[in-house]
């Protein structure tokens, strides 16, 4: 799932400076998963919001409100009947939701109170780690399940290089080497052969360095 | 020979290689390089620079390696995978060709968060091992790797890395046949402390008959003191420093620790220059570049032979 | 603000908080009036929700009174409610309000004196602390716009 963090309220504060009545809208989908955007964090945002402007002196009215999905135009709907008695929407959806929100409610300033961060998976609860950097070629077959790109912080195709260390890595002890979990893999695997092969150059072109990407079913379009 | 530099022709003449390490200046300050250069000079076979070590912007690899070759010096151009995509890669190796250099080194990159600009982006378009298939796809079949054919060959004499003690040691000598059969000619080590350790890896290397397929040159670095050894035990990521060396920098005190570490590197030379397979030293005198003439004198490798 | 006079609200579980407020009652010791208690099965159901909300509604400061750690009855709640508070704390100093104003505190049912020093202690900070910035920043904004009246009607 998409990984995301609530933004310092601090720094959400200055966004909605502006503003007295605004809607914070969370998510049912991934960040409620890893606890960064849903119902719960959109009331426990909400308080200390609104706390923080009495401090002030200041009043802030707040729609709080959580979404199905904020990815899929219909889920947003149900926000018309009330969007416009509010000057501005908070979302703590991921960044594609912020935007999506943006791009329907084209007269609310659309703010975002996440730092979107990965695509990952719960490691125990309360931590979450990356496995994807969606590059659009996937190699997982070649290197037993595990990921050169997302998990080498050199994304190496030949790895591990030289500060590979107790099988962490040389940036964070903390930080598996990605390569020493791919050794270890295919060894579990009997298919240490295939790290033998030199893996090619890789064409960069199917990720984000080809530009904003697009997935079409055209069985699909109505 | 595939690049004719001074390096090439003695490795292939069976000659035993001695190459330094120069780091270019944090500035343009190019009287810096004159000095260590001139420290160098006559003691050694080819001088490595080093490209934004550790991720510490300093003056570009291939500018100092230009102005070594204008001192009537060789270099050998470090390139990282770090800071550049294939395009600038390609047309960096033309441009150091076209300078008069004609060997280079390719290395992944110490990631940028160890250097003074963490928060930048990186590349890596290409790993080290893909690197050195690109210089040699350059070389012998004259083409870029997006296939266009070139005007003028950047002939190299193509070099790596391999550190025998960074883990997974058994994956060691596989990663450097990789990098052997990508095209590799020359490797140089980390450098090493453990000689045990290290004739254990080379036991392994010729067990593949690597060392029928690629010159090696081990690295050897004078320790200055206790602290360094400790520092380079504890803190530097792939480095093996046995007890039994910070025991004699210790015991040497203050004083005599400089001297001490000295002799140790002398004596290491000796005992690697007696291993098969190892055709080389890679004399990395860190901030200490005065004691090279002493340690290659002492280790009785002077003079180096003119080809 | 002398004669200022705290409200704060207490989260205790049942099992041990509650009953060492009970015995101390029935001990006839004396802690102050301020403390208006909300009796809860076990701390670990305190939501972080819960606490924002009490200052919310006005209370100028908050504590959560659970078992002694390790003795909790249902085994863990009383660590859940001090992770909880920690990141509670966090927010209400983000947000202005002071993380010094909510606490955590642990007890036996047995401990009917430490109820009450609890209470009589967590009072007096709050009492010099001071009113809650939102109440304070009203009652600013109020005495600025009667002091403008008074100056208009000059």
């Amino acid at each position: 799932m998409i990984i995301a963090e609530g933004k310092p309220i601090k720094e959400i504060l200055a966004m909605i400076d502006a503003y007295d009545k605004i809607i914070v809208a969370g998510c049912k989908g991934c960040v409620t998963v890893c606890s960064a955007g849903g119902e719960k964090e959109v009331g426990i945002l909400s308080s200390a919001l609104r706390l923080a402007r009495q401090t002030q002196g200041r009043s802030l009215e707040i729609k709080e409100v959580t979404l199905e999905r904020q990815c899929d135009t219909e889920y947003l709907e149900p926000m018309r009947e009330y969007a416009d008695q509010y000057q501005a929407i908070l979302s703590l959806a991921c960044g594609a939701g912020i935007q999506f929100v943006a791009e329907k409610f084209r007269k609310h300033p659309v703010l975002p109170g996440v730092n979107t961060q990965f695509i990952g998976v719960t490691e125990e609860q309360g931590v979450w780690t990356e496995r994807c950097q969606s590059c659009g070629n996937c190699v997982l077959d070649r290197t037993g399940g595990i990921c050169p790109v997302a998990r080498c912080s050199k994304s190496l195709f030949n790895g591990p290089c030289g500060g590979s260390k107790g099988g962490k890595c040389e940036i964070d002890p903390q930080v598996d080497c990605g390569w020493q979990l791919i050794y270890e893999r295919l060894q579990e695997l009997g298919q240490l052969e295939k790290l033998e092969i030199v893996l090619p150059v890789k064409d960069w072109s199917t990720s984000r360095d080809g530009g904003p990407r697009k997935r079409i079913r055209e069985d699909l379009k109505i | 020979m595939k690049a004719g530099s001074n390096l090439e022709k003695i490795l292939s003449s069976g000659g035993f290689a001695v190459t330094g390490e120069l780091g270019p200046p944090k500035g343009a300050d190019v009287s810096v390089i004159e000095r260590k250069a001139s420290l160098l000079k006559g003691n050694v076979d080819a001088i490595n620079v080093t490209d934004n070590q550790t991720a510490i912007v300093r003056m570009s690899s291939i500018a100092v390696g230009a102005i070594l070759q204008r001192m009537g010096l060789e270099a050998t151009m470090q390139m990282v995978c770090r800071d550049r995509n294939r395009i600038a890669i390609q047309s960096d190796i033309f441009g150091a060709y076209g300078l008069g250099i004609r060997n280079i080194l390719c290395l992944s990159g110490d990631h940028q968060k160890f250097g003074n600009h963490p928060t930048a982006k990186n590349v890596f378009d290409l790993d080290s091992i893909q690197l050195i298939q690109t210089v040699k796809l350059m070389r012998d079949e004259h083409k870029v790797l997006g296939g266009d054919e070139i005007e003028g060959v950047p002939a190299m004499f193509i070099g790596a890395a391999a550190n025998p003690f960074a883990d997974p040691f058994e994956f060691r000598v596989i990663r450097l046949a990789k990098k052997v059969a990508a095209g590799v000619d020359f490797i140089q080590t980390q450098c090493i402390y453990d000689m045990d350790k290290f004739e254990r890896f080379m036991q392994m290397v010729r067990d593949r008959g690597l060392h029928e397929k690629v010159h090696i040159l081990a690295g050897v670095t004078p320790l200055k003191s206790v602290g360094m050894a400790r520092y380079m035990k504890e803190k530097v990521a792939g480095m093996e420093v046995p007890d039994e060396i910070i025991a004699r920098m210790k015991g040497a005190g203050k004083e005599k620790s400089r001297e001490e570490g000295l002799n140790i590197c002398v004596e290491q030379i000796q005992r690697l220059h007696k291993i098969e397979g190892v055709h080389g030293i890679h004399l990395m005198a860190i901030e200490w570049e005065d004691a090279v003439h002493s340690i290659v004198e002492r280790a009785g490798l002077l003079p180096r032979p003119q080809v | 603000m002398n004669n200022f006079e705290p409200t704060i609200v207490a989260f205790c579980c049942h099992f041990c908080a509650y009953t060492a407020a009970d015995l101390a009652g029935t001990m006839r010791l004396q802690y102050p009036p301020n403390i208006r208690i909300v009796r809860i099965p076990c701390t670990g159901k305190v939501d972080i929700r819960f606490l924002l909300e009490a200052f919310e509604k006005g209370a100028d400061g908050v504590y959560v009174a659970g078992c002694l750690e390790g003795d909790c009855h249902y085994l863990k709640g009383n660590f859940r409610a001090k992770k909880r508070v920690a990141l509670a704390k966090r927010i209400l100093e983000d947000a202005g309000i002071g993380g010094e104003r909510l606490e955590m505190y642990n007890m036996s049912a047995a401990m009917g004196p430490r109820f009450a020093e609890v209470a009589r202690e967590v009072t007096e900070r709050i009492r010099q602390l001071g009113p809650s910035p939102i109440k304070r920043a009203k009652s600013m904004a109020h005495s600025a716009k009667s002091k403008e009246q008074r100056a208009k009607s000059k």
